[in-house]
């Protein structure tokens, strides 16, 4: 898992089955001091309330999917949790 | 599994059910010597570890079902042990 950056909202009206109502955020990886890292990507939002600028931690690969209601999804990047505090 | 150093944790109010009662940390891949390698990331810890602490972290999803023994379960990363001594020449 890792922590992210919520840059923006990403739409797509046609897309795979088991996908439909899954939103999705576009997403910049950061480390523990919150600097970038690597390339912004687009997750689901299993939490469904995240939103620009929220700091989030998110579950990359197969878990990614069973972090959904529907747990059998082409998807690799999940947002399941909104970060409050970090402390280093 | 890699070995990490324990270097904070994160909390969080809105999560995953999955996550609630767990422990969330962030580790720090380190070499045998203990020094820094690659980026942080968090780890649910399963064995009370704590800042500093050099630990062991499995990064497979399967294995985390099957140590918490729960179906369809989104986490991937766990800290398995807590790391006494690294010997390496």
């Amino acid at each position: 898992m890792y922590l992210g950056r919520v840059l923006g909202t990403v739409v797509a009206s046609r897309k795979a089955e088991g996908l439909v109502g899954v939103p999705f955020l576009f997403v910049q990886p950061v480390d523990a001091k919150l600097a970038a890292v690597g390339e912004p990507q687009v997750a689901a939002d299993a939490t469904r309330t995240a939103g620009p600028a929220d700091l989030v931690y998110l579950v990359g690969a197969r878990e990614a999917s069973l972090a959904l209601d529907e747990t059998f999804v082409p998807v690799d990047a999940a947002i399941v949790g909104i970060v409050d505090q970090v402390s280093t | 599994m890699k070995l990490c150093r324990v270097t904070g944790n994160v909390v969080a109010t809105v999560k995953h059910p999955a996550y609630r009662g767990h422990k969330l940390m962030i580790v720090q891949p380190v070499d045998e010597a203990g020094a820094d390698v690659g980026t942080t990331f968090l780890a649910v810890d399963l064995v009370q570890a704590g800042p500093g602490d050099t630990v062991l972290v499995m990064q497979e999803g399967n294995g985390v079902r099957q140590i918490l023994r729960v179906d369809k379960l989104p986490i991937r990363s766990v800290i398995v042990g807590v790391v006494d001594a690294v010997s390496a020449s």
